[in-house]
């Protein structure tokens, strides 16, 4: 498995830290993962930090507009931040960022969330 | 060795349709083409189409069944690479619809509808060609700006 996913809860925001590779066959233990801990915790919020990720394709694009679905029809507000380049032209081509606001780092990400929130 | 752009050469892979194959397909892709020494920008442009090719082939040509044959030819013909990816599954019945973006035949596997999108924004040329209940097969061609050209 080439891809890791690192959780943090920070009050009602869950972060999650995903490091390696983003696509089809690992889609879905990141999909699991992440609505486990979003059900099991009081999570209000979603903060994606893909700082370590060094790819993603369509099948990641699906999981982050999947978990955005989730996270929205609980209330709650979800963001991106640390991404680079080549992510970030998938992000910006699939029109995720008319939906979800993208931040440079995770402290800039949180408290844009709590201003929000 | 001479280094000529007018040289020729080309690969061809086979393997199961199977997902832990994809990173194997983008990899072995990726490792062929740097002979031409292209970017990083345009390494990550074929890695990913090479991964929506294949994720295309395995879930809607296969339905997920590893029985199925994914076969990729890569070839490079001076600065230009061209890549054809195939399966021999279903085949896709209305091609305009699967083109538009946004558009998933299997929204319950949580889709994104955006690999053709992708192909066809990472890419020169893209072309697909389909027979319902006899296969898919994708043509893609780009140009990559040689560093070593760059140098000269």
């Amino acid at each position: 498995m080439n891809l890791h996913v690192d959780m943090e809860h920070h009050r009602h925001v869950l972060i999650v830290r995903l490091s390696g590779e983003l696509d089809h066959h690992t889609a879905d233990s990141v999909r699991l993962q992440l609505d486990e801990a979003i059900q099991r915790r009081q999570t209000e919020h979603l903060v994606l930090s893909l700082k370590d990720l060094e790819f993603m394709d369509s099948s990641g694009l699906g999981v982050i507009l999947g978990r955005y679905k989730f996270i929205k029809q609980k209330g709650g507000k979800m963001a991106v931040c640390d991404v680079k380049p080549q992510v970030y032209r998938l992000l910006e081509m699939s029109g995720l960022f008319k939906i979800m606001p993208i931040y440079e780092n995770e402290g800039t990400a949180l408290s844009g969330l709590e201003v929000v929130s | 060795m001479s280094e000529g752009k007018s040289q020729h050469n080309f690969m061809t892979l086979q393997f199961a349709a199977k997902s832990e194959n994809e990173s194997f397909a983008r990899v072995a892709v990726a490792a062929f083409i740097s002979q031409l020494d292209p970017t990083m920008d345009e390494l990550s442009d074929l890695k990913t189409v090479v991964s929506e090719a294949v994720t295309n082939c395995i879930i809607h040509g296969y339905d997920s069944n590893p029985e199925g044959i994914v076969k990729i030819e890569a070839s490079i013909d001076g600065d230009i690479i061209t890549l054809c990816i195939e399966d021999d599954g279903r085949g896709i019945e209305d091609l305009e619809m699967a083109k538009q973006p946004l558009y998933t035949s299997k929204p319950e596997l949580e889709r994104s509808g955006m690999g053709f999108t992708i192909m066809e924004n990472f890419m020169d040329e893209f072309e697909v060609v389909s027979q319902p209940g006899s296969g898919t097969s994708i043509k893609m061609k780009k140009r990559i700006e040689s560093k070593k050209a760059l140098y000269n």
